[in-house]
């Protein structure tokens, strides 16, 4: 099972080989192969008496990071979608793309993409899960961006990314969280565990966090806005990603984790009212959309919105509906988006206002455009497969226990109207979308190409879905039993079985479909009148507005604040770092206490060493003021030669000695480059910065000169120096203990010590010899 | 001759330390000249007559501190000093320190 998951990716790393022949065999030739082949492979699980197949493969053991491979019904669902479908679209593309385009880019992302979805929803562990759950944002970004020299195309793909990958983000820290809580990362060992999460406190951030990324990753209401941007990826991308598969890795992640989570009450009450509202929203957005993918992008959103609702659900017939109505949306919105590549391809345009009147022109896209858009519609004809779910879903909106009170009373109340609202405007843009194109007087020869059927190869896979949505439609038995109940019992952790019939007799389901198909026909009829209704909402309260408004500020701001410290004066750091340091230093000090006055191991202050001090002051001071920059120079070589006479007075004689040579060498550099230092100027500070700059300095000595006297306040051991002055004659065979100890017992600090010496005369000397090579030249 | 060793040792102690505080003095009043010199030749020649003090200052420090290790500190600010007052005038003079170009 693992070369099955690892296929698409192995021959990723061959496709770029093989498109070196791409002008004699189309490369999607080789890649339609590999879908087929794990196709092939997984459809032996079907059949009556499956069981779930588990295995696993090491990879980081010790973090207990294994690759668990889980096939269950849930998984085997989605296997069989993604391969299936990723067969028809790999076909499919070799007719729409042209042997002009790159495709070896195009089919390593494509199988990228297939491989990692496939991880997506057999992983068993959390990590596993998520790390394939990225490579899907990952490779979906690359296809959306696939003519990135489109404007278009590289905002649909970022924007994509920035939301996709914003929900894997949270996603991860909800699965970080169950791991550490339960201990294990496999799903189903958390899955066993599940009181224990429950009970926990985290358990409404988990919830919130896996919901979070579900709904972006599957673009649920307000987080739909990237999917119509993705539109601007090549068609058989948006057939397969943004129909079929990834938009319906949330639903997975949803349905994987709906044993655990729908215990909680907000689970219903988040996932159906987003999942409802989503619906309504979609629905309602996809009818003033003139682009044909838009249309469709808007109405993946819609069906996603009822798949999800009916998640949130969680009754056994909701769950069966929503397992159900996964594969039938896979079947006629993968048919419909190949359909408007079909019209886009052969017409030129996807405008559905210059489009009409193809029908005579493209009869057999007309004919599985007709029979796709009226299932997705739910018309109630017993050979759509579309009406099955959606009749499913109205019985269990109409059956929620009412029972309950409070808000989810309150909800379950309103669902049923909301969900007849959703599903009339579904049969509006169902019908627009069919009508507006195929039908009608057409301006045909204003088209940028003249318009003739599209050639066999291409017509195939729109042709096999169709086939799949009326057998389906047909005979709904021959994937019920052995597949789709598989799948809602994974889903719901039990057996759940129902039988799936066409006529119900006259019950509440059944007049809520032939509702919508009144009201649809009827706001159908009549759209041009109402069609202004989308000037008051959305109106201005347009989300891609408010997304490119967060977007913009987002860069606005932080430029306005790293341009608000940093601005290029050093002095600003300066300030900035001391009072950082001041800040953090004191509020540690006084926060541990650490301030301490301790005046028992003091000696006696003498007259020499009080003049001393004395001249040093006024010399820093006279520094401070000095006009002029000799003067200033001067003036600090008094303070060096104040500390070389502390040094004398507290006997170091080495110390003085050294500080006496570096003093005058100091002194002496500085008139070196004297000549090339500016005259000292007034500063052009304001009063204000230089009160701060005096305020600051201050605030530093005064925390400096306290740290000073808490840490000779607080010895809380002896000085180690008893141990140099016993040892150093006997073991370092030296009388002067400082030389002794810079040599002898601490001599690797010397070494280092001459090194950056040596380093800084090699750095002078470079600069120096640098700047006249560039002036020679 | 114990009380007369006493004796002087006492008054060596506060001579010296009346001479530091005279040193120390003179110390300051030169800083004054080194801050206000009207001209940079002035404080040329404050800095160099401050070492000179210090010069005072280390042997008179060395002698109430009974120690002989300072003799160098002492001869090092001599040598130092002239070096430095030199390099001060070369620089005053000529507003260089080292020449370039030796023709």
């Amino acid at each position: 099972m693992l070369l099955a998951v690892l296929l698409p990716f192995i021959i990723a790393i061959f496709i770029p080989l093989l498109s070196r022949w791409k002008h004699n065999l189309h490369t999607g030739f080789f890649v339609t192969a590999v879908p087929v082949v794990i196709f092939i492979y997984f459809i032996r699980f079907i059949g009556q008496g499956f069981e779930p197949v588990e295995r696993e493969y090491s990879w980081i053991p010790s973090l207990d990071m294994n690759i668990l491979l889980y096939l269950d019904g849930l998984s085997l669902l989605f296997v069989l979608l993604i391969s299936g479908i990723g067969s028809l679209v790999a076909f499919y593309s070799i007719y729409y793309l042209h042997k002009s385009e790159q495709l070896g880019h195009f089919y390593v992302y494509f199988l990228l993409f297939m491989g990692s979805m496939l991880g997506v929803v057999l992983s068993d562990n959390v990590f596993v899960l998520y790390t394939f759950w990225e490579f899907t944002s990952l490779s979906s970004f690359l296809l959306i961006g696939f003519w990135n020299h489109r404007e278009g195309s590289r905002y649909g793909a970022l924007k994509s990314m920035l939301i996709t990958v914003f929900g894997g983000l949270s996603l991860l820290g909800g699965l970080v969280y169950l791991s550490v809580i339960t201990g294990t990362s496999s799903i189903q060992e958390i899955m066993s565990q599940r009181e224990l999460v429950l009970n926990h406190e985290f358990f409404p951030l988990i919830l919130g966090l896996i919901l979070l990324g579900a709904f972006t990753k599957s673009a649920q209401f307000p987080f739909h806005i990237w999917l119509p941007d993705a539109m601007e990826a090549p068609t058989p991308v948006s057939a397969y990603l943004h129909s079929a598969t990834m938009v319906k890795a949330g639903i997975f992640l949803v349905a994987r984790f709906f044993p655990m989570l729908s215990v909680s009450e907000w689970f219903f009450i988040i996932v159906s009212t987003v999942g409802i509202f989503t619906l309504c929203w979609g629905s309602y957005m996809a009818v003033r959309q003139t682009d044909l993918k838009a249309i469709l992008a808007f109405s993946t959103i819609s069906q996603l919105g009822m798949i999800m609702a009916m998640l949130g659900f969680g009754t056994e017939l909701a769950i069966f509906a929503a397992a159900f109505h996964i594969l039938n949306h896979a079947t006629f919105k993968g048919s419909l988006f190949m359909v408007a590549g079909i019209v886009d391809h052969e017409t030129g345009s996807r405008d559905i206002r210059r489009l009409g009147g193809l029908m005579t022109f493209l009869p057999i896209t007309a004919t599985l455009a007709l029979v796709a858009s009226f299932s997705m519609a739910g018309v109630p004809l017993p050979f759509l497969n579309g009406f099955y779910s959606k009749e499913l879903f109205f019985q269990s909106v109409y059956e929620l226990d009412l029972s309950v009170t409070g808000i989810i009373a309150f909800l379950q109340s309103i669902f049923p109207y909301l969900a007849v609202f959703g599903s009339i405007f579904t049969f509006v843009y169902s019908m627009y979308f069919f009508f507006g194109t195929f039908r009608g007087q057409g301006r045909i020869e204003k088209l940028p190409k003249k318009p003739h059927e599209a050639p066999i190869g291409m017509l195939v896979s729109p042709l096999l879905l169709v086939v799949g949505v009326i057998v389906i439609g047909l005979i709904p038995d021959l994937i019920n039993k052995p597949f789709v109940e598989h799948a809602a019992s994974a889903i719901g952790g039990a057996d759940i079985s129902k039988d799936i019939y066409f006529w119900h007799g006259i019950k509440p389901p059944f007049i809520m479909s032939i509702t919508v198909v009144v009201f649809g026909t009827i706001l159908f009829l009549v759209r041009p009148k109402w069609a202004s209704v989308y000037k008051i909402v959305p109106g201005i309260l347009s989300l891609n507005k408010f997304y490119d408004g967060l977007v913009a500020r987002t860069e606005r701001y932080s430029t306005v604040i790293t341009d608000g410290y940093m601005n290029g004066s050093l002095g600003r750091y300066m300030r900035l770092i001391l009072v950082a340091i001041m800040l953090v230093t004191f509020s540690v000090m006084i926060y541990t206490g650490g301030f301490t006055v301790d005046t028992g191991n003091l000696s006696d202050i003498r007259v020499h060493e009080l003049l001393i001090a004395l001249v040093m002051v006024i010399a820093a001071f006279g520094t401070i003021v000095a006009k002029n920059r000799i003067a200033a120079i001067l003036i600090l070589g008094v303070v060096g030669y104040g500390l070389a006479m502390l040094f004398v007075v507290y006997r170091a004689p080495d110390l003085a000695l050294t500080q006496l040579i570096i003093e005058t060498v100091t002194v002496g550099l500085f008139l070196l480059v004297f000549y090339h230092l500016p005259k000292l100027k007034k500063t052009s500070e304001s009063p204000f910065t230089k009160t701060m700059n005096v305020i600051i300095s201050a605030g530093f000595g005064l925390l400096m000169t306290m740290v000073a006297i808490s840490a000779h306040s607080s010895k809380l051991f002896d000085s180690m120096s008893s141990y140099f002055v016993d040892n150093s004659y006997e073991l370092g065979g030296g009388d002067n203990i400082v030389n002794v100890i810079l040599v002898d017992f601490r001599g690797l600090d010397t070494l280092f010590e001459i090194a950056v010496l040596g380093i800084a005369a090699m750095a002078v000397f470079s600069l120096i010899r640098l700047r006249e090579k560039k002036k020679e030249e | 001759m114990e009380e007369l060793l006493n004796f002087t040792k006492t008054l060596i102690h506060i001579s010296s330390i009346i001479a530091i505080i005279g040193v120390s003095v003179s110390v300051i009043i030169l800083l004054y000249r080194t801050m206000r010199g009207p001209t940079n030749p002035d404080r040329a020649v404050a800095l160099d007559v401050i070492g000179v003090n210090i010069m005072a200052l280390t042997g008179l420090i060395a002698i109430l501190l009974v120690s002989t290790q300072f003799n160098d500190v002492i001869l090092l600010i001599g040598i130092l000093l002239f070096i430095g007052t030199v390099a001060l005038a070369k620089f005053l003079e000529k507003g260089v320190i080292i020449e370039r170009d030796m023709d």
